[in-house]
């Protein structure tokens, strides 16, 4: 169970969270949407402990993250899978060597055959041939990069996958393979995840509840159906919006 | 409203004042604040030594081999314009054998770790820098953090061991390079005997200066690893913002020595 309340975070004078609750259940997906700089990123970096609130607390299994001392929260981060938005690779190793750091048990991770098997599962999961594993980062496409980034948040079996904008970037027919791989990861591994969006068709297939994040707070939270059926003034704008950019699209 | 973005100008004078004063003061404070800490986590990731060994071993690789070159080249320069200037400026009713002396004492106190540690201030600094930088814009360095992975074990500490180990190495090369160079210039120019001159390195000779070369090297080998990877570690804001950070580190380091250097001269000797 994630919970985030009354998250405050600002950077000098720029204010980007005022107040955010927010939860996720376990076993839950939730997609969080919002349009470009909100602040979504910055949500999604408390909950793994890159970033701490000025106020307020943030809590994975009833754990306070920001109380946590460091081998507590590198305890924690193992738990947790984090996708970053352009595959945040490590550009001097070869993708192979980018998966296997994601094998977060130590035991494991020096184990050369456990690794090899594991690297080539993650692989597979992504739809990645194991060919892939030699190429460097820069020999990929925005989108393998998006996926092998996937496969290393996977690889140490984390119970929590947090990504962010998965589809963004993407075609369609890339999104849509993204999203499938979203659904899948709910059904095969039985994540608790929290999906970092601002497309709002793909976030309806795939999410439990949707979360709409507008001025550093939480305006909106529910399922496919109440937020089609928001009255709020933001809600429906920022749907609309989508719509049409989707029809014009 | 935030009160920060009031107008300054409908704010009395020493309120303005103190603010002027005030934020730059506290940004240093808050740099050396974060210095600080990132040398404390590098002594606490001493202990992951699995991780940071074999990753210092490749970096040494990148220091020494990678710089070998350049830093014979240089210290041979710097030997050979010792040599000459000393033969220039001492002629007459001075001992030829002087020169032996003046020019290895000049490259092992002076020449030797100083211009070695400039040097690698431009080849490793400028690197590290923009490494590490590029992997701060990137979220390669929150990636490696969101894996529980240390980034002190993975990615600063193996760069200052780096430094740790092959500066001295380099610098006493350097020194050879240039008492070398030095010996076969002052040979064809004031055509000083080999006798004469190995008198004149002995002459003056002091175990202390070889130490005193080390530690120099061993400064400048932290000053040249430890500042770049700071700068670069709190590089922001894109591709621009790691041009900054490279510049930065450069200039830093190459003060830094300069200061260092004047310092040690005047404590150590
Ligand atoms: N480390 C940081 N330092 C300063 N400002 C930041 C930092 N991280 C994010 N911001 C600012 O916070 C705002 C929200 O960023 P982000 O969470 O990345 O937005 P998005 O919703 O598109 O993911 C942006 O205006 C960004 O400039
Ligand atoms: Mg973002």
């Amino acid at each position: 169970m994630i919970e985030l309340k009354n998250v405050h975070k600002r950077f000098g004078h720029h204010v980007v969270l005022d107040g955010v609750d927010f939860t996720v259940a376990d076993g839950e997906t939730v997609a969080l949407l919002g349009p470009s700089g909100t602040g979504k990123s910055v949500l999604l970096k408390h909950i793994i402990g890159l970033l701490r609130p000025d106020v307020g607390d943030v809590l994975v299994d009833g754990e306070s993250v920001p109380g946590l001392k460091r081998r507590a929260l590198t305890k924690l981060r193992t738990r947790i899978g984090y996708a970053f938005q352009t595959g945040a690779l490590f550009d001097s190793m070869t993708v192979y060597e980018n998966i296997r750091l994601g094998i977060t048990d130590e035991t494991c991770y020096g184990d050369r055959d456990f690794c090899r098997a594991r690297v080539k599962e993650c692989l597979r999961l992504v739809n990645l041939s194991e060919d892939v594993g030699r190429l460097m980062p820069a020999e990929l496409s925005g989108g393998m990069r998006k996926r092998v980034g996937i496969a290393r948040a996977i690889a140490g079996r984390p119970t929590y996958l947090l990504y962010d904008e998965p589809t963004s970037g993407l075609d369609p027919v890339n999104a849509d393979a993204m999203d499938a791989l979203i659904e899948r990861f709910q059904k095969e591994l039985h994540v608790t995840s929290v999906v970092v969006s601002h497309d709002v068709r793909g976030s309806f297939k795939i999410a439990d509840r949707i979360a709409l994040l507008h001025n550093g707070r939480i305006r909106a939270v529910g399922t496919a159906e109440e937020f089609m059926a928001a009255k709020d003034s933001v809600v429906r704008a920022f749907l609309e919006r989508d719509l049409e950019v989707a029809a014009e699209g | 409203m935030d009160p920060q973005l009031t107008t300054t100008a409908e704010l009395p004078l020493p309120v303005n004042a103190a603010r002027a004063v005030s934020r730059p003061v506290l940004g240093a404070l808050g740099t050396v604040g974060r210095f600080g800490m990132l040398l404390l986590e590098l002594v606490r990731a001493l202990p992951e030594w699995r991780v940071w060994v074999p990753r210092a071993l490749e970096q040494c690789e990148q220091v020494g081999y990678g710089s070998l070159l350049i830093v014979l080249l240089t210290s041979a320069f710097a030997g050979a314009v010792a040599s000459l200037q000393a033969g220039y400026q001492f002629t007459g009713n001075i001992p030829l054998y002087v020169v032996g002396a003046i020019v290895s004492e000049s490259v092992i106190l002076e020449l030797g770790p100083v211009m070695t540690g400039l040097l690698l201030a431009g080849r490793i600094g400028a690197r590290y820098a923009a490494e590490l930088g590029t992997m701060r814009v990137t979220e390669q360095v929150d990636a490696l953090e969101s894996l529980g992975r240390n980034p002190a074990s993975h990615l600063l500490l193996p760069r200052v061991i780096a430094g740790l180990v092959m500066l001295p190495a380099l610098v006493a090369l350097a020194d050879a390079t240039g008492i070398l160079s030095g010996w076969v210039v002052a040979k064809s120019s004031i055509h000083i005997t080999n006798a004469d001159y190995a008198y004149g390195t002995h002459r003056y000779f002091r175990t202390f200066d070889l130490w005193y070369s080390v530690i120099k090297a061993e400064a400048f080998g932290a000053v040249v690893t430890v500042i770049p990877c700071f700068v670069g570690y709190e590089a922001k804001e894109g591709a621009e913002g790691v041009g900054r950070a490279t510049t930065t580190a450069v200039v830093a380091a190459c003060v830094v020595i300069l200061l260092l250097d004047m310092l040690l001269a005047k404590l150590l000797l």
